[in-house]
């Protein structure tokens, strides 16, 4: 019997679990720095009034 | 802003390397299926996938009981990483799956119980994201998500169980479906291949967790901060 040609179906499924993986880190990634940056201008809006 | 653990950054660079490894072992090591061909190498990252995912959605229900149980909000950070990445992992599987089914089943989806289960349960899942950013009160949000993924983890042992109680044309991988089946029905190559991706996904899924917890730290400061400065 011959073995079918289904090597498009195994790149595809390769290549969406790799992008699928890495926008997962990328979301991570934006998530935090941007928490990053909401902590830091909370914290500073924190630190005003105490300083007058 | 919290340092990185050095364990964590070591577990980064381990997750690269096993995912890198399972990768190779995949597409090189393993041997071509004779009956479907290439596609049948997608295999090896859709139960990896699967296995974790399924695991995730267990401990996040068990997760949700210690929450309910203790009270404490790092159980509740701890659900909410857990079904997030599991979630992530378990759509890969239904995508991976699809695919492999197209050749060998010629067709994208059909509904039969295995699949069925599987897109309930990633939809379960789905709508515990919806409902839960409708919950302003972070008690009752908490409270909510720890009964929903009490209820939800339900799904993930159906799922798994699924094509051994009822007709399938899913296959069944690990555990034989009559006593005269091989448990695995796979070369050693494969079988190496097959427990290696069981471990490298087991790898990442806790690097990508403990990423998500931390995440959730910073969003519980921001929202404490938030109430703070409102004040």
């Amino acid at each position: 019997m011959d073995t079918p040609d289904t090597s498009t179906y195994m790149i595809a499924g390769f290549v969406i679990s790799f992008v699928t993986m890495g926008i997962y880190v990328l979301s991570l990634y934006i998530r935090n720095r941007n928490l990053n940056q909401d902590v830091e201008t909370l914290e500073s809006l924190d630190e005003k009034p105490s300083k007058k | 802003m919290q340092p990185k653990p050095t364990l964590l950054k070591i577990l980064d660079i381990v997750s690269i390397i096993v995912l890198a490894i399972s990768t190779y072992l995949a597409l090189f090591f393993a041997p071509t299926e004779q009956v479907m061909g290439q596609v049948q190498r997608v295999f090896y990252f859709h139960i990896g996938t699967a296995w974790v995912g399924l695991l995730g959605f267990v401990l996040a229900a068990v997760s949700g009981i210690v929450y309910l149980v203790t009270k404490d909000m790092k159980w509740d950070r701890f659900e909410l990483a857990l079904v997030e990445v599991s979630a992530m992992f378990f759509f890969l599987t239904i995508v991976l799956g699809s695919i492999w089914a197209r050749p060998a089943w010629n067709t994208w989806w059909t509904w039969d119980p295995r699949l069925t289960t599987a897109a309930v349960t990633e939809l379960i899942y789905i709508a515990y994201f919806m409902l839960r950013q409708g919950i302003e009160d972070p008690e009752k949000r908490a409270r909510f998500g720890a009964v929903y993924t009490l209820l939800g983890g339900i799904s993930a042992p159906i799922t798994f169980m699924v094509i051994r109680l009822f007709r399938s044309i899913h296959p069944v991988v690990v555990g034989a479906a009559n006593a005269n089946q091989d448990k695995l029905s796979m070369t050693p190559d494969m079988k190496t291949a097959f427990f290696f991706a069981l471990f490298a996904f087991t790898i990442i899924f806790v690097d990508f967790v403990w990423h998500r917890v931390r995440l959730g730290a910073l969003e519980e400061k921001v929202e404490q901060l938030k109430l703070k400065v409102s004040m």
